[in-house]
C-alpha cells in the first residue's frame, strides 16, 4: 500500500499574530514555522505506524510551498517517510493548494492520502475533501482512528455528539485529528537520515486562484474586565442577565 | 439565479443551525436579487421541509433516496452539484460543521468554485464577494474575496441570531442518479452521547482547567453547567491528563467554540487556549491568581477559590432561574 501525507507549514502555536503592509499581509518577521500539528501528530505518525506494522510499503510526504518550506518538510522526514515532494508555489487559496497536490498525485496511484483536519493558520480544513473530489476518492473527515483489514479501511470519525465507525473502500482520503496517534519526537538517527532522503521539487501546475485574502484584522481588544466580589455571585448573575444579556 | 443551501437534518428534524444557514442564504440571495433553494437529502417529512420557508427558503428540493440517511460526502456532493447546475446557482451555502466541511469542499472542487470556509459575516458585495472568516485559530480575521463565478461558503454555526418569520416553502421532489461508487463507505457503528448539548452548538459553556486540581472536583462544574443548561469544556492539560474526554478540549489544537457565554474556571489563559474561545461573546474568568492572563481577555472576573465560588455561583443561578420562571 502506498500512502501520501500532506504537510503544511504553519506559524508556531505561541506566535503573536501581526500584519504588515496596511494589514494586507501576515508578518512573518521573527515567526518560527512548524509542521502543522494535525499533519504531524496524527496524519504523519499514523502513516508511519502503518508502515512499521507492514501494512504500508511506501509513505511519501507532499507540501505546497516555496523553498522556505524545506526546513519544515525535512523535519517531517526526520520523523520518517521515504521521500518528500515539494510543489514549488505558494498560495493562500485552498483550491489552488488542493489542485496542485491533485495534479502531482493523479498519476502516482496512492491508496491512502492522509492530512490533518485543518491547518492552524488559515483554518479552512478543506484540502482533504477537495483532494478526494479531484482524485475521485472516498473521504472521511475528522478521523480519530484508522486501521486496515485487507483492502478495507476501518475509520472512526467524529460526528455530531459522538463517533461513528465506517468501513471504507480504497482509494481514500482521511483527515486526521486527536486520537489517531501519539506525537513523536524525531531522534538523532532520524534527523541524520532525513538529510539524505530524496526531496523532489515539482514545478507547479497551471491553476488559477479563485479566491484571495484582501486584508486581515485583529479581534477588538476587550474594554477591560469588570471584577466581581467573590462573595457576591448574585451580582455576577444579574450582570450576565441585564448587561451582557447572555442568560 | 439562485442561492442554494444544504439543509442538514438530524433523523428528519431540522435544528437551529440549519435555520441559521437558511436565513444566511436568504440574506445573501436578497442582496443579489436571487431566490433561495434549500436542498434536503434523505428522509424528512414534507411539513418539516415546508417550515424552512419561515427562515426565507422559497423552495425546497428534496432528494428522498433513503440511502442518503447515512452520510456520504460523494453522494451529497453529487446531489448538490446536480441542483446547482439545474438552478443556475451562483452561491452554495453549507454549515461549517462535520458534514458541511466534508461536502462543501468537494462541491467547490467539482464546480471549480472559490470557497470561504467558516464565514462569520455576510458577503460585502461592494468589494466583490468579500467574507470575513477566522484565521490563526481565532487570533485574527481575514477578509477573503471569492473571484470565481460560482461561490461556496460554509457558515460558522452560532454566528447570527435566528429569527423565525412567516412563510411556507414549496417542496419539490428531485431524483438524482446515484451509483455504487457514491456509497463506498458503510457505517458499521454509531456511538452518540445522548442528552448533552454538542459543544460547538452550545450557547453557554462552563470550562475547567488545571486549577480544578483533579477530576474528582468536576462535579461542581457539572452542577453549574446543569443549572445554566450549559455544555462542559476543558483546557488541553486537563484532556491530556485524561481528567476529561478529548472531545471537550477547546483551544488551538482542540475545538474552536463561539458561545454566548464562556465561564473559565481555573484556566490561566494561555494564548493557545484563548485562540479556541475568544470568539465567545461574553467571557467570565474565575481564578485564584489575580495575575492570570485570562483576566485581560475577560468581561467579568472573580478572584478566589473555585471550590467556594463555583457552588455559590450555581446557587445564584438557581435562584435567578426560579425567580424568572
Amino acid at each position: 500500500m502506498k500512502i501520501l501525507v500532506c504537510i503544511s507549514q504553519v506559524p508556531d502555536t505561541t506566535t503573536k499574530i501581526a500584519f504588515a503592509d496596511n494589514n494586507t499581509h501576515f508578518s512573518t518577521q521573527g515567526v518560527q514555522f512548524i509542521i502543522n500539528p494535525y499533519d504531524e501528530w496524527y496524519a504523519l505518525v499514523r502513516a508511519l505506524e502503518l508502515k512499521e506494522s507492514g501494512v504500508a510499503n511506501t509513505v511519501n510526504l507532499v507540501t505546497v510551498g516555496k523553498a522556505d518550506a524545506e526546513p519544515v518538510i525535512r523535519k517531517a522526514l526526520a520523523l520518517g517517510g521515504d521521500e518528500a515532494i515539494r510543489i514549488d508555489t505558494d498560495s493562500s487559496d485552498p483550491y489552488v493548494v488542493a489542485a496542485q497536490i491533485a495534479a502531482y498525485a493523479k498519476s502516482e496511484n496512492y491508496d491512502l492520502v492522509l492530512c490533518g483536519k485543518e491547518s492552524i493558520d488559515y483554518n479552512n480544513g478543506v484540502t482533504g475533501a477537495m483532494l478526494a473530489e479531484m482524485l475521485d476518492m472516498n473521504y472521511v473527515g475528522f478521523a480519530t482512528k484508522l486501521d486496515m483489514t485487507g483492502s478495507t479501511a476501518i475509520v472512526k470519525r467524529e460526528i455530531e455528539g459522538g463517533e461513528e465507525t465506517d468501513a471504507c473502500s480504497l482509494p481514500l482520503v482521511v483527515s486526521c485529528q486527536k486520537g489517531m496517534a501519539e506525537a513523536r519526537i524525531p531522534n538523532m538517527r532520524g534527523i541524520m537520515a532525513a538529510r539524505t532522503k530524496p526531496l523532489k521539487v515539482v514545478a507547479a501546475a497551471d491553476v488559477q486562484p479563485v479566491s484571495n485574502i484582501v486584508s486581515y484584522e485583529l479581534p477588538p481588544a476587550k474594554t477591560g474586565v469588570k471584577m466581581i466580589n467573590p462573595e457576591n455571585m448574585d451580582e455576577l448573575v444579574s450582570l450576565l442577565h441585564t448587561e451582557a444579556k447572555v442568560i | 439565479m439562485s442561492v442554494i443551501v444544504l439543509a442538514e437534518h438530524t433523523q428528519g428534524t431540522f435544528r437551529k443551525k440549519t435555520f441559521e444557514a437558511v436565513q444566511y442564504a436568504a440574506a445573501i440571495a436578497q442582496s443579489m436579487g436571487a431566490s433561495v433553494t434549500a436542498v434536503a437529502l434523505g428522509s424528512v417529512a414534507d411539513s418539516e421541509l415546508q417550515s424552512l420557508g419561515q427562515y426565507g427558503a422559497a423552495k425546497v428540493l428534496h432528494v428522498a433516496d433513503a440511502n442518503l440517511d447515512n452520510f456520504s460526502s460523494r453522494a451529497y456532493t453529487k446531489a448538490l452539484v446536480t441542483v446547482a447546475q439545474k438552478e443556475g446557482a451562483k452561491v452554495i451555502v453549507a454549515l461549517h460543521d462535520v458534514s458541511g466541511k466534508a461536502v462543501a469542499p468537494r462541491v467547490a472542487a467539482q464546480l471549480k468554485a472559490g470557497m470561504v470556509a467558516g464565514a462569520v459575516s455576510h458577503p460585502d458585495l461592494s468589494k466583490g464577494f468579500v467574507i470575513k472568516k477566522t484565521v490563526f485559530s481565532g487570533k485574527a480575521f481575514a477578509f477573503v474575496n471569492i473571484t470565481s463565478d460560482v461561490k461556496v461558503v460554509t457558515l460558522m454555526p452560532n454566528t447570527f441570531a435566528v429569527t423565525k418569520g412567516e412563510g411556507t416553502a414549496n417542496v419539490e421532489k428531485l431524483d438524482v442518479n446515484f451509483d455504487d461508487k457514491d456509497f463506498g463507505i458503510t457505517v458499521k457503528e454509531v456511538n452518540k452521547v445522548t442528552g448533552t448539548v454538542p459543544l460547538t452548538e452550545a450557547e453557554l459553556v462552563v470550562s475547567g482547567g488545571r486549577g480544578m486540581k483533579g477530576p474528582e472536583n468536576w462535579h461542581i462544574l457539572e452542577d453549574l453547567a446543569g443549572s445554566l443548561g450549559a455544555a462542559l469544556a476543558c483546557s488541553r492539560p486537563v484532556a491530556d491528563s485524561h481528567w476529561r474526554p478529548h472531545h471537550e478540549h477547546v483551544g488551538q489544537t482542540g475545538g474552536t467554540i463561539r458561545p454566548n457565554l464562556y465561564i473559565a474556571v481555573g484556566i490561566s489563559g494561555a494564548i493557545q487556549h484563548l485562540a479556541g474561545v475568544n470568539g465567545s461573546k461574553t467571557i467570565v474568568v474565575i481564578n485564584k491568581d489575580p495575575e492570570a492572563p485570562f483576566f485581560k481577555a475577560a468581561d467579568y472576573g472573580v478572584v478566589g477559590d473555585a471550590m467556594e465560588i463555583v457552588p455559590r455561583l450555581t446557587e445564584a443561578v438557581k435562584k435567578f432561574r426560579e425567580s424568572h420562571n
